[in-house]
């Protein structure tokens, strides 16, 4: 084996079997010998080749699609009138909103970023379901940030062959030359990916001015250093470590898949004996069985974790498909069928081998409950989200003291009151009171209107605190009355109640 | 101890999984070898060397009568100051206009008002709350403030005045007044004293004890107390005497609450609270109590 000098955090030590298998099967070592047991492994640097077709052109368009709508998303404008920003994709900390085009989340909401994270993972197990990691291979930022920085080092420093072909030569000015470059313009990426971020949480077009003008505030420079730093680190350096060590989801995915789920597929049925041409034409010639696979490694030499697809499915396969384009191209020179790995089953290999007809069963229960529960919680939150009110009441009773007699006689309770409008402009609110018959609402710090209307307006988007004392001037009520504060919109009619007590001697 | 290493020795491979044990056994059962990766490790030396940064940075070590102080010179004490400080900047604005503004003026300002019955509820809890109650309302001899019954008035300016300069407090400006000791003193008699508290319960249509002579109590009161309560027992808030007419009673209706304060006299004393506490305080506490709800116009 050719002494590899890389850029990883490790030296050369011997190969630990086990991992290694997992790791790069195809370029592990001897494993060491006696009883010397290795607790750390060291780790194999991939390098892997450039590869043409279906999967890799679906890769393609996903990593243009979701880091354009990453990088440009925060300065798509959204006119929500002359009270809100107009920023269609905005975290506004600062006045506790959320704003994503036309829905706007008060901090009270919360539950729908919870409805959210249920949906979203309802929606892996059903990816997982029908069609194995599809998150992990075209989706998860991971993949999509490392795909894209080893394209860039492909630029640079070439193709797998090159690359190897440099490293392992003595360096000179050249290479030094290339790998700066590379690094270089990983940064620029890595910056730009943390500068992207930092704009999701003010008005992007006056940040972008800020920061050039070096007048923001220093949270947001230091967002883009961490997002700068941990992008150019998981990106660049970390790469397959991070699905093999860091990620929780392999290990998840295991237990979600089941027999009928699509998964990425060496299919050894039609693959073995594997051998090189000649050795299969002979075997063919005498009347033996010869598989299609020539042995030829380009699925292990494309594979950005290294892993080896004919060994079965594994916690580093993370289904990216380019195995099958890599295969594909190679069974197409050969005059073969393609198809030899493959979006397929364990069943169905094991059918083929009995003579019985492959089949794909997409609708199974497990796939049906998982779109029912999407289908019920996002129905859910989309009735509540087009349904809730925008306008509301809470009332809290004073608990000290309970309640105050007065001089003549008659008992008075306080409440401190907090109306809601979560419309974007100015609105008025008649208080009424029910439960008792004889009552006079009362709101304190409340300066009397021109018009002599007892009317509180609340600004755009905004709450308002008042204290309210409701004295009541019949008889002695029981020790605790019920009774209801009904808010309503002076204008509209809409309206909104909030339950309470009103306490006696 | 020999039996384990003998055990180490052998460090199979696992048929299954073609992973390497740790050569450990127990009961048939052997543990895979699944290494974790260099890197993992350096991170966890870069961990270590990190934490040692932070003996080093931040008080750390304890000594013999102090602790290391670290070179960032943080200290739990200082960042409280600091942030105390950071937080006077962030009121500033807001204080400087209570400073300025007259208590009349806060509550024509809703901004202003909201500002000061917010600073004024904590001052209330630090100050005022161990007499009034958290809510402010009040105690035995200590007035409920968010009734509509004043001993000394309960206009703004009447609040301002009594908590600037309290009562019977000692202060030049304070509220003067005080119920005398009518019994102890030898001024009544206790047939006197009982008489002039059952007709004070019959001012504000309190049951009184069969065969009490409300004759002689309206006598006794129109000669002793009239003074201060005022001929029909309505009281008088120059002097701080309260209204005996109404259903609200400082220290109790009941006729022996009544007989004592006759028998020995009432003055309960509020300290002025001008010089102790900061002119904007002071006004966002009068804006509170008027707030509770009692404040009269």
């Amino acid at each position: 084996m050719q002494a590899v000098r890389t850029l990883s955090l490790d030296q050369a030590a011997p190969a630990a079997p086990g991992l290694a298998r997992l790791v790069a099967a195809a370029e592990v070592g001897d494993p060491p010998p006696g009883d010397d047991i290795p607790l750390y492994a060291p780790r194999r640097k991939i390098y892997p080749q450039s590869v043409h077709g279906t999967f890799r052109n679906i890769k393609w368009a996903v990593l243009l699609v979701t880091l354009a709508i990453y990088y440009l998303l925060p300065f798509v404008r959204w006119d929500r009138g002359p009270n809100a920003p107009h920023q269609a994709v905005l975290i506004d900390f600062p006045s506790s909103r959320f704003y994503f085009f036309f829905i706007e989340i008060w901090p009270q909401e919360v539950y729908y970023l919870t409805g959210l994270l249920i949906v979203a993972s309802i929606v892996l197990f059903l990816m997982n379901a029908i069609a194995g990691r599809v998150w992990c291979g075209y989706l998860c930022p991971q993949t999509v940030w490392t795909d894209l920085f080893f394209a860039i080092e492909r630029l640079v420093e070439g193709d797998r062959r090159d690359h190897m072909h440099r490293d392992g030569r003595k360096w000179t000015a050249e290479t030094y030359a290339r790998k700066g470059v590379k690094h270089f313009l990983w940064l620029m990426v890595a910056w730009w990916t943390g500068g992207a971020w930092v704009l999701y949480f003010a008005d992007a077009p006056t940040l972008v001015k800020e920061l050039a003008t070096l007048q923001a505030p220093f949270i947001a420079y230091a967002f883009i250093g961490i997002l700068t730093f941990t992008t150019y680190t998981l990106a660049g350096h970390m790469r397959e470590q991070v699905c093999l060590y860091m990620c929780p989801w392999p290990r998840i995915q295991a237990a979600l898949t089941d027999e009928y789920a699509l998964n990425v597929t060496y299919r050894y049925d039609r693959g073995e004996p594997r051998g090189s041409v000649t050795r299969a034409n002979e075997l063919r010639a005498q009347g033996k069985p010869a598989g299609d696979c020539v042995n030829c490694k380009q699925c292990v030499r494309v594979c950005p974790t290294g892993v080896d697809i004919r060994e079965g499915s594994s916690l580093g396969c993370i289904q990216c498909g380019l195995c099958i384009d890599a295969c594909d191209a190679m069974m197409s020179k050969l005059g073969r069928a393609a198809g030899l790995i493959a979006y397929d089953t364990d069943i169905n290999i094991k059918r083929r081998m009995e003579g019985t007809q492959p089949f794909v069963k997409l609708v199974r229960l497990r796939t049906v409950l998982y779109a029912a529960v999407i289908a019920i919680a996002g129905g859910i939150m989309i009735f509540t989200l087009a349904t809730r009110d925008s306008e509301g009441i809470s009332v809290i009773h004073d608990r000290n003291p309970m309640f105050v007699r007065l001089s003549d006689g008659s008992v008075r309770n306080g409440y401190t009151v907090r109306i809601v409008n979560k419309h974007l402009k100015k609105r008025e609110f008649a208080l009424g009171f029910n439960g008792l018959p004889a009552t006079l609402i009362d709101f304190v710090g409340l300066p009397p209107r021109e018009d002599g209307e007892l009317w509180i307006d609340v600004d755009p988007d905004q709450t308002r605190e008042l204290r309210v004392v409701v004295t009541d001037y019949g008889l002695p009520p029981p020790a605790s009355t019920r009774i209801v504060f009904r808010l309503t919109d002076v204008a509209t009619g809409e309206q909104a109640e909030a339950r309470d007590h009103f306490f006696g001697p | 101890m020999a039996e384990i290493l003998k055990e180490q020795e052998h460090n199979d491979i696992d048929p299954l999984t073609g992973t390497a044990t740790t050569g450990h056994d127990w009961d048939g059962i052997h543990e895979l070898n699944t290494p974790l990766p260099r890197w993992w490790l350096w991170t966890f030396y870069a961990c270590i060397v990190w934490a040692i940064g932070y003996w080093v940075v931040y008080p750390a070590w304890p000594l013999l009568t102090n602790s290391t102080q670290g070179v960032f010179g943080w200290h739990t004490r200082s960042a409280v100051v600091t942030d105390l400080d950071e937080l006077k900047l962030v009121r500033g604005p807001m204080m400087d206009k209570l400073t300025d503004a007259s208590v009349a003026d806060i509550v024509k300002d809703p901004k202003l008002t909201d500002f000061a019955r917010a600073l004024g509820r904590t001052a209330f809890a630090d100050n005022c709350a161990p007499c009034h109650g958290a809510g402010g309302g009040g105690a035995k001899g200590y007035p409920n403030l968010n009734d509509d019954d004043w001993l000394w008035g309960g206009k703004l300016a009447s609040i301002e005045q009594t908590v600037r300069h309290g009562a019977r407090s000692g202060d030049k400006d304070d509220h003067e007044g005080n119920m005398p000791a009518f019994g102890r003193e030898g001024m009544l008699k206790p047939n006197q004293i009982s008489a002039t508290a059952d007709f004070v319960r019959s001012l504000s249509g309190l049951a009184v004890e069969k065969g009490a002579d409300l004759a002689l109590g309206k006598q006794v009161f129109a000669d002793n107390c009239a003074v201060c309560h005022g001929p029909e027992g309505k009281g008088n808030r120059e002097v701080g005497a309260p209204n005996l007419t109404d259903k609200i009673w400082l220290y109790g209706p009941e006729k022996e609450t009544i007989m004592q304060g006759i028998q020995n006299g009432r003055g309960g004393t509020m300290p002025a609270w001008q010089g102790r506490l900061g002119e904007p305080v002071l006004k966002a506490l009068v804006v509170y109590v008027y707030s509770f709800g009692g404040g009269e116009k």
